[in-house]
């Protein structure tokens, strides 16, 4: 909405060079992991990645269009070039590195594993076996259960949300996912009765540095324009605004 | 394509596929036996029987599969009520929802040809049992329904090879059938178009059995039209119209 109303202000200044004339940035998100992105009771995609992209737009004065994409193909479609970008919290990995290229990281969360209170479940290998633990399909956190917790029971949701729901209806021992989603989750009214288990889980080597913008592979100057504009937005104080209109703490990745 | 990727996901795949035809075959058997009597309760006159049928083949033939399985998932769960019933440890199971979900859409659909298929049964054959003095009962058991199988053989089998189509939507309440696997595997490896060829070819060899097997029983219980055709007499009348006058003038 900014991105659009800074470009029709440009245009009706008539200074537009760029922003008119250039097609605009098709940028993807996922659409269903608030409070990064989500669809709003009007439609419109909302959240922290939605108002990162559009910063980044008004900064790099290109229009922008965000859609909503399905997260086990929100890859393939990025390379067969349906969109140029995908903000979307989604995890800088190296084996998402072999398929995209990544921006700097714009934020870095860590992964929590939620259970009822009163549960004595920990995040233990010995704790976690056997209990039936729901994780998002093609999400960092599955890789984190079979990584370390191998003798835990995986259930695999297409969403965060859907597994959120079977532990609200008691077919899930315990969730594993982002930290400040679940948090989130915890501080809403679904979330009563539930709590985190043991500390965050950070580790790097699969969870990755953080969540990064995906663009192609041969797409460099895309690249470089993304990394300059989110260091403009870092320094600027854009970044902290809008960190703060999400989350109580600061998700600024270390630079 | 990576023809590497997909012979070595091959033994995963073919795994799920067990899952995905364990589903196939029970919703056909449960849904085939739920099937018979909603088509018999839709052909009646009495608004007590027709009436429901009507309803249960109405919702589940017009609403998404994906809708009802969501519904019998995700719905029922949402109720403390249902949590606390006896139906709850079957409920709870992603495995029982999945084939809840797809026998009762499946009969839906089969009671539908089934009725299409009574229906078609030649009235003189009707008239014909009814003057031997068979009772409705005996009529339906000796004259409608086998001839009304035969009649619905072709549709049915289509049904079924839907079935094993739609069964891909256990996938989404976290089953891991043929589709399942197939992209939890590609969620990982990133080669979505290898492993989903490799599972669209499990499936075509799973419809192209089917197909076979379902010619085969057309086959079978088609027998007098089979001897009509080995018919002398018959095979003349086919070939040329007016040799059966001829026959018969001599």
């Amino acid at each position: 909405m900014t991105t659009k109303t800074f470009s029709i202000a440009l245009a009706a200044l008539g200074l537009s060079t760029l922003a008119a004339q250039a097609d605009p940035l098709r940028i993807a998100t996922e659409g269903a992991y608030p409070p990064f992105n989500f669809v709003d009771a009007s439609g419109e995609l909302q959240g922290f990645d939605v108002d990162i992209a559009n910063a980044l737009c008004d900064v790099m004065e290109i229009e922008c269009e965000i859609t909503a994409q399905a997260w086990d193909g929100i890859i393939p479609g990025l390379n067969a070039g349906r969109y140029d970008a995908i903000v979307a919290s989604m995890s800088i990995t190296p084996e998402r590195e072999e398929a995209v290229n990544f921006t700097q990281p714009y934020y870095q969360a860590g992964a929590v594993l939620v259970a009822p209170e009163g549960s004595d479940i920990m995040p233990e290998p010995d704790s976690m076996a056997g209990q039936l633990i729901g994780v998002q399909r093609a999400s960092t956190y599955a890789n984190l259960i079979e990584e370390r917790f191998p003798e835990a029971d995986v259930r695999l949701y297409d969403t965060v949300e859907n597994h959120n729901l079977d532990l609200i209806s008691g077919r899930l021992d315990g969730v594993i996912a982002q930290r400040i989603f679940m948090s989130n989750w915890l501080d809403s009214d679904d979330g009563e009765g539930f709590e985190m288990k043991g500390d965050a889980m950070l580790d790097p080597d699969i969870l990755g540095l953080g969540a990064g913008v995906a663009v192609r592979k041969d797409d460099t100057e895309l690249l470089d324009r993304l990394n300059d504009a989110l260091d403009t937005i870092m320094d600027n104080g854009t970044y902290a605004e809008i960190n703060d209109r999400y989350f109580d703490v600061s998700l600024m990745p270390q630079r | 394509m990576n023809y590497q990727v997909m012979i070595d996901s091959l033994p995963d795949l073919l795994g799920g596929a067990l899952l995905t035809l364990e589903l196939v075959a029970l919703a056909a058997v449960v849904g085939f036996a739920v099937a018979l009597p909603v088509a018999l309760a839709r052909l009646t006159r009495r608004p007590l029987l027709w009436m429901p049928a009507y309803g249960f083949v109405f919702f589940f033939r017009g609403t998404p599969l994906l809708v009802q399985i969501f519904l019998i998932y995700y719905g029922f769960s949402q109720f403390p009520e249902i949590r606390a019933s006896a139906l709850w440890p079957i409920l709870r199971e992603p495995y029982w929802c999945a084939l809840i979900a797809f026998s009762l859409n499946t009969s839906a659909y089969t009671a539908e040809i089934m009725r299409g298929a009574i229906q078609a049964v030649p009235r003189g054959q009707i008239e014909a049992a009814m003057a031997t003095g068979m009772s409705r009962l005996t009529r339906l058991r000796r004259v409608v329904l086998p001839q009304a199988m035969r009649i619905g053989l072709p549709a049915y089998s289509n049904e079924v090879i839907l079935l094993v189509k739609a069964s891909s939507l256990a996938s989404t309440v976290t089953l891991m059938d043929l589709t399942g696997t197939a992209r939890t595997i590609a969620s990982t490896n990133y080669m979505p178009v290898e492993l989903l060829t490799t599972a669209a070819l499990i499936y075509l060899a799973i419809n192209f059995t089917l197909t076979r097997v379902f010619k085969g029983i057309e086959y079978l219980v088609s027998g007098e039209n089979r001897a009509a055709v080995n018919d002398p007499l018959m095979q003349a009348g086919l070939n040329d119209p007016d040799a059966l006058h001829k026959i018969a003038e001599k």
